[in-house]
């Protein structure tokens, strides 16, 4: 056992003041999350009630066990990115339970934009197809689209990210025994019908549901045919003549029901393997971390206070405590299953990223998945460091990151800036699931320093055609680009254009972890090969 | 008392809970005992109980329990000297009492003239007139001309009461508010005392408003002795029925207790009675009281007056009958402390009070002490037929007083698990946590006045009850959660949290939760504190038992639209009985809510019952013939709905 002493004093007027601070940036967010889970407004909700339908929050609830966590992703999806209001970028992903498995649930909310695919509503969908791929989880899709947004049509169809990869994703998982399944519940058209097409099996709500390749006024403008949706495309024509669906629901609530029963009957067994325990609290509460994280971004903290408060018992197996001190690695348990943690507690030394190359190495010889809790503004640079070869000291551990083959889990919990995102694991690296912190910041470097090396190049300018460039002229330049980095850093852009899973309350990191963790043990961890370090 | 048994053997002529219990004191006396038995009773608690057992036809009690012959022959052929007739069947059958006596048995009851006497109510109001018992206004004539009757009611002002002379238990009688219903009234009370007493003269008595009903059990030897066990206040009914007794009664004073008590011996003596009897009075708002009529035997509701007089009125039934002194005289008998008794029924009160049969699958009932008892006939597993009365067993409190004693009837009621048939359990519990019971606020009009709570029919209730019943459901589904978990391979997994976890979220979980008939959606304020009441939970829905009564809630289940493509269907029988009528031909259009044909059980009429626009297409069952629950009874066509 080595229970963290926690040096925190819950009483100082510093920990009131971060606590104070951190409640602010967590009520924001909140409000932010609760306007964006009311979808696309009263008036487009009570039309789609009208028609008998669930919305599509009350379908996700009813299709998982009751009381099943749900873990959301990336609800901030598209806030504040069209110059519209495309609230979750129309469509609610997530994790829960259903029949007793975890399952990758991908419904699309009709009350947005009628359910119509924009850019990011299909890397949402990608996203989380890749999360079900990489973690195994059956997909459940509760279809309700007109497809792809016809205006932003460039940046929906044509390229490898776009809306086909969603298609090739249900192909190729359904390949590898993920199962598929779709429930179609309201429109489904288009490049859409393929989606319950391509299900291992599928359900139609009758007269909701309605899969096909044209709509009625396609089908009139082409042919000149005029027929109804439920004639071209209903639930009684796919399932008594088409074959396009495979079982009839009478409601939302019957086709949920149904789509519980196929999950119920897959046939599959979580593989649960490693030394896993009981899942013991930490002794300190976890909100004490609005206390401990400073308002002021550039004052420094010890991370073991935020460890101490996400681990089981706040039991941290320090390793290499003494070495290289700016990295903090570890073993420890989250819900009872065994993690390696690597966080930042400075900037990036040679000797630091030293001792997380081996530390990952140990970990993924041992199978145990990683924890990386980023704060880092960057790799030291200077010539000393430079001389001493503090690239190829990150590179090891850049190399170790990338291919370490076990499921890694990145929270953002400060600063994210330069080479320090990608060797502590950024969205770059293949994390099965990254979260931010809503105090967090992310950019290639801080928006002072790069406002700092703009001036320097334009001073330098200035200076060759040999004119003079006052203090004034320089704070205004730099000011609109601390301004545009601090507004393209914060965790709200960054969500938004699905850079991370999801904004989260730092009170709710831990209960993340341990069902991101578990979600992930639902694949076997492999063997890892790791790349050439450079020595 | 001596210890020489007043008789060698007796032979009991009646089934369930009463023959339980007069077995139960005969065992303690040294006497050994007889049962008498139907098909349907083969293997019924009664008969193991007996030290014999004879069997007396099949399973109808008038081819059985009714049949005089039968019983006489089993008492000689076993060599019984006395016969217990219990209470109903035979308990009052004059002809049976004379049989006893030229077959040289002993009747365990009152000689047959007090019988006769007591047995047509209107010669009961004379004979008790004469000595000097308050009587209620009305009419006993033997001119039973309609116009003579509605002439008698015009004349005492309405509202008014006709009840069946030779009738008992509620039948035959009806209730008129108004001279216009009451010819309707007067027909239909005559066909039902026509068709259970065989006899259709009726009574016309002055309806008092709120009244009480409150009965002074009397004991009479043959040494011209005679007490009274003070008395039992039954006011709350249903339908003329009993539903909870109790004694003493509420706000009883010493000087009307005595004289009520007294005004009840003149009544036996009038009679020349003997054993066991009661006197129904009907004490209203000013505390005058009037003779309603003498029950010459045990009543049901007996047990409430053991509690609070500590003695065994079927040992003194016995005593007196084999000839001595009453056991004990006026002066040493007192009230002890105050008693309850609950009958428990399989019934539906939500449908009516309409009689449950089936298989009592769970049985299982609050432990048994010296503050409880449990007077029962039946044991799980056995069946509630539709040949016999539907009670399950009387629960029988008492305390010091009548606030302790209240609260273990709700106790017990609470703790009563019985699976398989509806019962009146939740409604009796009801009753008793209401505030006008607890306060003691009772009189025959009861039920009626107060069933907006009973039935919680009141929105308060509703909402008093949903947060709780959330809490339940919760707190269940976090068991079973729990149990889930601790059975994986995982049991740490987060995974297994029953608690609606959502990142970033503060919205409270939602539940759709039916409690009674009524749906409603509510919000959970907090899933860990658990509810301080009592819940009763079957697999599919559970019983909350409140300090506002019990609530009957489950989860509500979302509507999958099953229905939706059955249309048509066949209705089926809600319980065993005879159907009596068919009302339409087949073929025939009908509108929705239309009665199709009418089943009778326990007694009582049940339509059928048309569920929509439509055409019988065929009647499975003709009049006379038998159903079972949930038999087919005929096929429904609904009418294509035109939109």
């Amino acid at each position: 056992m080595a229970v963290i002493n926690s040096k925190i004093n819950t009483k100082s007027s510093d920990f009131e003041n971060n606590y104070q601070s951190m409640q602010g940036i967590v009520e924001d967010l909140k409000t932010t999350l609760a306007t964006i889970a009311k979808g696309g407004g009263e008036r487009a909700c009570a039309r789609h009630e009208s028609r008998g339908k669930l919305l599509p929050r009350e379908r996700i609830q009813a299709l998982l066990d009751p009381g099943s966590p749900f873990l959301e992703l990336s609800p901030l999806a598209a806030h504040n990115v069209y110059g519209e209001d495309v609230p979750a970028a129309g469509i609610i992903t997530g994790i829960g339970r259903i029949s007793g498995q975890e399952c990758l649930v991908v419904a699309n909310d009709a009350t947005v934009k009628g359910g119509s695919y924009y850019p990011l509503t299909v890397k949402k969908h990608l996203r989380a197809q890749a999360i079900a791929g990489e973690n195994n989880l059956p997909c459940v899709y509760l279809v309700d689209s007109g497809g792809a947004n016809l205006p932003r049509q460039e940046d929906v169809f044509p390229d490898r990210e776009h809306f086909g990869r969603i298609f090739f994703n249900q192909a190729n998982m359904s390949a590898q025994n993920i199962p598929q399944i779709a429930a179609v519940m309201g429109s489904c058209t288009a490049g859409g019908a393929y989606v319950p097409a391509m299900a291992d099996e599928s359900i139609i709500v009758k007269h909701q549901g309605t899969i096909f390749l044209g709509g009625p006024p396609l089908v009139k403008a082409a042919t000149g045919e005029v027929v109804s949706a439920e004639d071209l495309g209903g639930a009684d024509v796919h399932c008594r003549n088409s074959g396009v669906a495979d079982h009839y629901a009478n409601n939302d609530h019957h086709a949920l029901e149904l789509a519980r029963r196929a999950v119920a009957r897959l046939n599959r067994v979580k593989p649960v393997n490693g030394d896993i325990k009981e899942s013991v609290d930490p002794i300190y509460d976890i909100d004490e971390i609005y206390g401990i994280v400073p308002t002021e971004s550039r004052v420094s903290y010890d991370v073991r206070e935020i460890i101490a408060r996400i681990v089981d018992a706040s039991d941290f197996d320090e390793f290499k405590a003494l070495y290289g001190t700016t990295l903090v690695c570890g073993f420890a348990r989250i819900f009872g299953y065994p993690v390696g943690i690597v966080a930042n507690n400075g900037i990036l030394f040679g000797e630091s990223a030293q001792k997380g190359t081996h530390f990952i190495e140990l970990c993924a010889q041992r199978k145990i998945p990683l924890v990386f809790l980023q704060n880092i503004t960057g790799f030291m640079v200077g010539k000393q460091y430079e001389n001493e070869g503090i690239a190829k000291h990150g590179a090891k551990m850049v190399t170790a990151v990338a291919t370490a083959n076990v499921p890694k889990f990145t929270v953002l919990i400060g600063g994210s800036f330069g080479a320090g995102n990608y060797g502590m694991c950024g969205r770059a690296y293949d994390p099965r699931f990254l979260f931010m912190w809503p105090n967090a910041r992310i950019s290639v470097m801080g928006g002072e320093q790069a406002a700092g090396v703009l001036a320097q190049v334009t001073r330098d300018k200035y200076a060759r055609d040999g004119k003079d460039w006052s203090a004034q002229e320089e704070a205004d330049f730099k000011q609109p680009i601390i301004d545009n980095y601090e507004h393209q850093g914060h965790p709200y852009f960054a969500s938004a254009r699905l850079w991370d899973d999801g904004v989260i309350d730092p009170a709710d990191t831990r209960m993340l972890l341990g069902l991101a963790i578990s979600a992930s043990h639902n694949r076997e961890i492999e063997e890892t090969k790791f790349g050439v370090f450079r020595m | 008392m001596s210890d020489k048994p007043v008789f060698k053997k007796i032979l009991i002529a009646n089934r369930g809970e009463i023959a339980c219990r007069i077995i139960k004191t005969a065992n303690i006396m040294g006497i050994a005992t007889v049962a008498v038995y139907s098909d349907a009773d083969r293997n019924a608690l009664h008969v193991k109980m007996a030290d014999e057992a004879i069997h007396i036809g099949s399973s109808p009690s008038n081819e059985s329990y009714l049949v005089i012959d039968k019983i006489i022959q089993a008492a000689l052929t076993t060599g019984a000297e006395a016969i217990h007739p219990g209470y109903g069947f035979l308990s009052e059958n004059a002809e049976f009492c004379n049989q006893c006596k030229a077959h040289n048995l002993v009747f365990i009851g009152p000689p047959v003239e007090a019988i006769l006497a007591m047995g047509s109510k209107s010669s009961a109001k004379n004979i008790m007139g004469n000595a000097n018992v308050p009587l209620v206004p009305g009419y006993h004539g033997d001119d039973q001309n309609p116009a003579v009757l509605k002439k008698a009611a015009d004349d005492m002002g309405y509202p008014v009461l006709l009840k069946a002379a030779a009738g008992g238990g509620g039948k035959g009688m009806r209730t008129v508010m108004h001279a216009d219903e009451f010819d309707q009234a007067l027909a239909a009370a005559k066909r039902e005392a026509l068709n259970g007493f065989n006899n259709d003269i009726m009574l016309v008595e002055k309806y008092l408003l709120g009244p009480r009903h409150v009965e002074i059990q009397v004991f009479c030897d043959q040494h011209n002795n005679g007490v009274y066990l003070f008395e039992r206040d039954c006011s709350v009914q249903r339908r003329h029925q009993k539903v909870i007794e109790e004694a003493p009664a509420p706000g009883m004073t010493e000087d009307l207790r005595q004289r009520m008590g007294e005004a009840a011996i003149r009544a036996a003596k009038a009679i020349h009675y003997e054993g066991a009897g009661t006197v129904e009075f009907l004490l209203d708002t000013q505390g005058e009281f009037f003779f309603m009529e003498m029950n010459t035997r045990l009543q049901v509701e007996h047990p409430v007056t053991e509690m609070i007089s500590g003695q065994d009125l079927v040992e003194w039934q016995l005593r007196v009958a084999s000839g001595e002194p009453l056991p004990c005289p006026q002066d040493q008998l007192h009230i002890h402390g105050h008693a309850f008794e609950a009958r428990i029924y399989a019934e539906d009160p939500d449908q009516d009070f309409l009689p449950a049969t089936g298989t009592l699958s769970q049985l299982q009932t609050p432990r048994e002490n010296t503050h409880l008892r449990i007077d029962s006939g039946v044991i799980q597993g056995d069946q509630v037929s539709v040949y016999y009365d539907p009670m399950i067993a009387k629960l029988i409190v008492w305390d010091t007083d009548r606030a302790a004693a209240l609260k273990r009837l709700t106790e017990a009621l609470s703790d009563y698990r019985i699976k398989g048939l509806t019962t009146n359990i939740s409604f009796l519990y009801n009753i008793a946590t209401s505030q006008a019971f607890r306060s003691g606020a009772i009189d025959t009009g009861f039920i009626e006045q107060h069933k907006d709570e009973i039935f919680h029919q009141r929105s308060d209730d509703i909402k008093y009850a949903a947060p709780i019943a959330a809490q339940a459901i919760l707190h269940a589904r976090q068991q079973r959660a729990k149990a889930l978990a601790a059975g994986s391979s995982e049991p740490n997994s987060p995974w297994h949290l029953a608690n609606s976890w959502q990142a970033n979220s503060s919205a409270k979980p939602i539940l759709h939760i039916k409690i009674g008939t009524q749906e409603l959606k509510v919000e959970v304020d907090s899933a860990e504190s658990n509810p301080a009441v009592k819940v009763a939970a079957d697999e599919e829905s559970f019983n909350l038992f409140t300090d506002r009564g019990v609530f009957h809630c489950s989860e509500a289940k979302p509507d999958l639209g099953l229905q939706d493509n059955y249309a048509d269907g066949n209705l089926t029988a809600p319980m065993n009985g005879t159907v009596v009528t068919l009302l339409v031909e087949s073929g025939t259009p009908v509108s929705k809510g239309e009665t199709l044909m009418v089943i009778e059980a326990m007694k009582m009429e049940h339509a059928i019952i048309a569920p929509a626009n439509g055409t019988v297409t065929e009647f499975f069952y003709q009049p006379g013939e038998l159903v079972d629950d949930g038999a087919e009874l005929l096929a429904f066509a609904e009418l294509e709905e035109t939109v």
